[in-house]
């Protein structure tokens, strides 16, 4: 079976494409710019301070960025970094305009010494992480080298990780394994994803979905000639042997592990998807993703039946039928769900003052599992709101819906530019991930090529769970917007990819080292 | 600020959006079919364009006109890597398992530096480099450099390579 990409391989040979970048990057700031100023007009009704602040600060982020990568990566993807950069500060924008703390109208309600709503976004908090992470990218690329350079002592190029594969697996393990263990894990807004780092809370899932990647591309380097030749033919797709089954267990059990001990069923399907499609792209067998896609839905049918599992049943209810959860809902053994919204008359009942929350504990008295389905269906009801073309940035009223700033940023978006902007998003997203892929086809080193595939591939993945969530496409999970939501670490992990899928593109796309043709007595030898 | 400039403005940034996307989908689409730009300064004559230059018949192109007829592409038509197709600039490719090599082919019958096809006097001529099972042109065993014409099979280890036009 031959790969599609093989065919558009090589047909102009590649170029230096830094001014196409720049341009590229101008425009991307002039959009951030732009989206500043309209939340500034719209919302305040004037050019915003934040302005020179938040606009100035990633400009000249992104310009050393710029400066270095074509200083040391000169044959690099024009497109990666500023699309990178647009999609920062698109996200830049919208937590601005988010954070109430920075509107005229709070300001002055403060001063006038009223009660502020609660508010979580913090657009100077995340600044600072896009300086840290656009930091990460200009010293990731600065420290790695190509791969065929020598190496030197302490040179590191992102083909030194294969030595390492198995140490690198381990450690994913680890990180992964973090928030589960008591004293280190912090369990924030239901979700026990979080480690605590002198201070800061520290997402390890980030940083753990990049290692995975190359643990799978070092491990299915290895494998992939018994995988992808050895098997029986039926009809038209060849089965892999028995034996060769064990890494996809293998992986399904620790998967089907994340779904039962931590209850999230997006996680389990990022890393379940990663493996399968790179032992896609190692092997070009349908035959795995066949297997693969089987797997999981045993796995989901699995999850399911099990009693314990209540909390991904209740998921897939309110994904099927969310409305009698809003405010809060009860689903009893039966299977019935029982609204326990304020304006239900058992929530009364148990409205006290020293109850918390009456709509759980009625829920409790009932012997029934209680959710809550509110901030889905707010957040579908922003993007009813925004429609085709949006309220305009800092016209609608997305802080409404509760994490609109993180998990629930694509529906904030959604609201204020409707759906011709969240389609520039996804195309945005969609340009990265074609970026990515094309830097695997073009790369020459089967373990890069598995690498690039890889990140390329998660990056894609997660934008599908998390947006397919949100749209109520499918049940909803907490995983970031890639360069988006609020948050360090995801930042940091997905400015670190950027660096990693530049310098690949740069080793895959530069000129090969011409070799001394016309010196009739040098002979070439190869050490190798 | 009125609701009418407000509408503007946010129609405004909806384009600027869409035109981002459209600019990086340029960009890549001038990676893989050439830009206008890049096209028009190599068909440019060095010297400034003369005034009225529509009106004269077009002044040959030296380079073009003596390559007239001769492959322009390098494809894959059977192997591993079949439809692989690389263009010919004038630079040599080679063939082999080895890593730098131009085309990779990753086949037991095949050796590391396989063979060699490169540009002389506006022909194309395959070298074997060596190699432990041959290469061959048509039927005939490359032992010496030969020219290879368009659309005759090369064949290295399982992979046959054809120049076309």
């Amino acid at each position: 079976m031959q790969s599609f990409g093989e065919q558009i391989r090589a047909h102009l040979p590649y170029q230096r494409r830094n001014a196409a970048s720049l341009a590229l990057l101008v425009f991307a700031m002039v959009l951030t710019l732009s989206a500043f100023a309209e939340v500034g007009l719209a919302r305040d009704g004037n050019i915003p301070g934040g302005l020179f602040i938040y606009g100035g600060g990633l400009v000249v982020l992104a310009f050393i960025a710029y400066f270095v990568q074509t200083k040391f990566t000169p044959y690099a993807d024009p497109l990666l970094l500023p699309l990178a950069v647009a999609l920062n500060g698109l996200g830049l924008a919208i937590i601005y305009r988010l954070d109430l703390d920075t509107s005229a109208d709070r300001k002055a309600t403060a001063a006038a010494g009223k009660k502020l709503l609660e508010d979580a976004a913090d657009a100077p908090g995340q600044l600072i992480w896009t300086f840290v992470g656009i930091t990460l990218f200009v010293g990731a690329v600065l420290i790695m080298r190509d791969t065929d350079k020598p190496d030197a002592p302490l040179s590191f190029t992102p083909k030194t990780a294969q030595r390492y594969t198995y140490l690198i697996g381990l450690s994913a393990v680890v990180l992964l394994v973090l928030p589960i263990v008591p004293g280190i894990g912090a369990e924030i807004n239901g979700a026990r994803v979080w480690i605590n780092v002198g201070g800061f809370s520290v997402q390890p899932g980030e940083f753990a979905k990049l290692l995975l990647v190359v643990f799978f591309a070092g491990y299915l380097v290895n494998k992939r000639q018994a995988m992808s030749l050895i098997g029986k033919k039926v009809g038209p797709i060849s089965l892999p042997r028995g034996r060769d089954l064990g890494p996809i267990m293998v992986i399904w059990f620790f998967c089907l592990g994340v779904l039962f001990l931590q209850k999230d069923l997006g996680t389990a399907l990022l890393f379940f998807g990663l493996f399968v499609s790179m032992l896609y792209i190692a092997t070009q067998r349908v035959s795995w993703v066949l297997i693969g896609v089987g797997l999981l839905a045993v796995g989901v049918f699995i999850a399911t039946l099990l009693p314990f599992m209540g909390h991904v049943n209740q998921r897939i209810d309110i994904w099927q039928n969310p409305k009698p959860y809003f405010d809060g809902g009860c689903l009893l053994k039966s299977g019935e769900v029982v609204p326990v919204n304020p304006d239900t008359d058992i929530y009364k009942k148990y409205k006290k003052p020293d109850v918390i929350s009456p709509g759980y504990t009625a829920c409790q008295a009932l012997g029934g599992e209680y959710s809550d389905s509110a901030q889905l269906m707010k957040g579908l009801f922003a993007l009813g709101q925004g429609g085709v073309l949006g309220t305009g940035l800092g016209q609608g009223e997305p802080w409404r819906t509760p994490l609109s700033f993180s998990d629930f940023i694509f529906d904030s978006l959604g609201e204020e530019l409707g759906l011709t902007g969240l389609m520039v998003i996804l195309l945005i997203y969609a340009l990265i991930v074609q970026r990515g892929m094309k830097t695997a086809v073009a790369a020459r080193d089967p373990f890069l090529k598995l690498f690039a595939g890889g990140v390329s591939f998660v990056l894609a993945l997660q934008v599908f769970v998390i947006v397919g969530g949100v749209t109520r496409l499918i049940p909803l999970t907490g995983l970031t917007t890639p360069f988006l939501s609020q948050g360090g670490s995801s930042l940091m992990a997905n400015w670190i990819l950027i660096a990693i899928l530049v310098r690949m593109s740069h080793d895959a796309r530069k000129p090969a080292p011409q070799a001394i043709q016309d010196e009739g007595m040098t002979q070439i030898v190869s050490t190798r | 600020m009125s609701p009418f400039t407000l509408t503007l403005i946010k129609l405004a940034f909806l384009a600027v959006l869409w035109l981002f996307v459209i600019a990086a989908v340029g960009v890549i689409r001038a990676d893989l079919f050439g830009s206008k730009a890049a096209t028009k300064a190599a068909a440019r004559p060095s010297q400034p364009r003369p005034p009225k230059a529509s009106r004269q018949p077009k002044p040959p192109r030296p380079q073009r006109s003596a390559q007239h007829g001769a492959p322009t592409k390098l494809v894959v038509v059977q192997g591993e890597r079949a439809g692989t197709v690389i263009d010919l600039t004038g630079v040599p490719i080679t063939i082999g398992r080895a890593n730098d090599a131009t085309l990779v082919v990753t086949d037991d019958y095949a050796s590391s530096r396989h063979a060699r096809i490169f540009a002389q006097d506006g022909q194309w001529i395959v070298e074997d480099l060596g190699s432990t099972n041959g290469t061959y042109l048509g039927r005939t065993k490359v032992s010496r450099p030969m020219p290879v014409p368009p659309g005759v099979p090369v064949r290295i280890g399982k992979t046959v390579i054809e120049l076309r036009k």
